[in-house]
């Protein structure tokens, strides 16, 4: 209960909330990193699986994508990008490990998505004499989208996630919170940063989840 | 006046290897530091087998309660579904008034996440043995312990494997966030490695970790082969 109590007193202590190290401050990186890289991520995968998808090759490549992702341990990368040159631009190591485990979940489920569209309706869409890029954009895509989304969400999640590990790497975000609370082992701020991550992935992860439920179409049905 | 006691005025060279060098591959560190990455990998391997053993005795009853009730269903996979969606740092982090900083924390905090994915699979794999099956072996005057052990374990065993698969590699991978507490197994050598800037140490933790989740994945598959030889005459 005094956990509590002192976590409680060090999340309402209106210092704790501005200047560089404050709260607002730094909800603010990580709601930053995490839509930039989300596009980012978004904008090299999407297409690659969507391609891919159409033309129905590389399939081996974008289920096991995903299984890397999982066995490479994401504070692992995040430390060798630092050492790297790379390393001391800034913000760059952080953004390249986010979108390098964004990239996996938006490419396996979009691909799939695209692979489980109805051969039969694909079929039909060529009887009709559409083109390719035509059976992509209208008939594919709108059916691949439920999967599509479910894919954006899963890396949204994993970029919140990601990008809280940054801070053990010296990035910004929320994460600093809790590193910092470590560092002057203070329980009560390790806490409070814990329970905002928690709150943010999970308000993530149910604003996703909205968006799903009212994406168009077949959306609802399949979801 | 020497610049510091014991000076003799002659300069000795710093010695020219790897381990001066700060390069990313080297032999040196592996055969200086072979026990530091042995108590590490060993320290890797301890919290993960912990972690998604007990995981899996949670999840059996969690997925036959799920299963037996149906009202249980919706709390069980919601709980699990909000526990992986906190972020690894955040959940250790929440683990810390109860635990402390120990080993008790990684534990808990990965069997937490193992959870989630254990009792989704062995529920998926539960929902899809056939009605007719359990029928027939009721049929065949199976009781109820019977029928689980004798019937539905072995069809559930490739959905529940798949999932076992899954929670080990991502508990290998998750272990080295226990760094944070001191107990990350080779996550403590990079975690050591990223703050002395030592290159060698976080290439060769970070591999043996990538070495470890593949290793771990190839025993459990070759188990799932010779637990289901079944499965493997139609494919």
């Amino acid at each position: 209960m005094n956990v509590l109590s002192d976590t409680w007193s060090w999340l309402t202590t209106a210092t704790h909330w501005s200047g560089p190290d404050g709260i607002w401050n730094r909800l603010g990186e990580h709601l930053f990193l995490t839509v930039v890289c989300l596009l980012i991520s978004c904008l090299i995968a999407l297409p690659v699986a969507l391609v891919l998808g159409h033309l129905g090759k590389g399939g081996a490549l974008a289920v096991n994508i995903s299984n890397i992702g999982r066995a490479v341990p994401t504070f692992a990368v995040l430390v060798l990008l630092l050492l790297t040159p790379v390393g001391t631009y800034g913000q760059w190591p952080t953004i390249i490990a986010l979108v390098l485990f964004a990239v996996p979940p938006l490419l396996t489920n979009a691909y799939v998505g695209m692979r489980e569209v109805d051969r039969d309706v694909v079929r039909a869409a060529r009887g009709m004499g559409m083109t390719g890029r035509q059976m992509l954009w209208s008939v594919e895509l709108p059916l691949a989208l439920p999967l599509i989304l479910t894919g954006v969400r899963i890396a949204a999640v994993q970029l919140v996630a990601t990008a809280t590990l940054a801070a053990l790497a010296g990035g910004g975000g929320l994460g600093r919170i809790i590193t910092a609370g470590f560092n002057l082992a203070s329980t009560p701020q390790v806490v409070a940063g814990a329970i905002l991550v928690a709150v943010f992935a999970l308000l993530v992860e149910s604003l996703f989840e909205a968006g799903q439920r009212m994406a168009p179409g077949r959306g609802r049905e399949a979801a | 006046m020497p610049p510091w006691p014991g000076w003799n005025g002659r300069v000795t060279a710093p010695p020219d290897d790897c381990l001066a060098r700060n390069e990313w591959i080297c032999g040196a560190y592996l055969s200086s530091r072979r026990e530091i990455l042995m108590d590490a990998a060993l320290q890797h391997l301890q919290l993960t087998a912990l972690a998604v053993l007990i995981g899996l005795a949670l999840a059996v009853p969690l997925a036959l309660a799920a299963r037996r009730w149906r009202w249980a269903a919706g709390p069980v996979l919601g709980l699990t579904t909000i526990l992986y969606t906190i972020p690894s740092l955040a959940m250790f982090s929440l683990l810390l008034p109860v635990y402390g900083l120990s080993a008790a924390l990684v534990v808990t905090g990965l069997v937490l996440y193992s959870l989630t994915l254990l009792v989704r699979n062995i529920l998926a794999g539960l929902r899809a043995v056939p009605e007719e099956t359990r029928q027939a072996a009721r049929g065949m005057g199976y009781g109820p312990l019977r029928l689980l052990l004798a019937v539905e374990l072995p069809l559930v065993l490739p959905a529940a494997m798949a999932g076992l698969r899954i929670a080990t590699v991502s508990a290998v991978s998750l272990v080295t966030v226990g760094a944070i507490v001191g107990y990350g197994g080779l996550g403590n050598l990079i975690y050591s490695g990223m703050n002395t800037y030592f290159k060698a140490q976080v290439l060769t933790a970070s591999v043996l970790c990538v070495v470890i989740a593949v290793a771990a994945d190839l025993l459990l598959l070759g188990a799932q082969r010779l637990l289901t030889p079944w499965t493997r005459r139609q494919t």
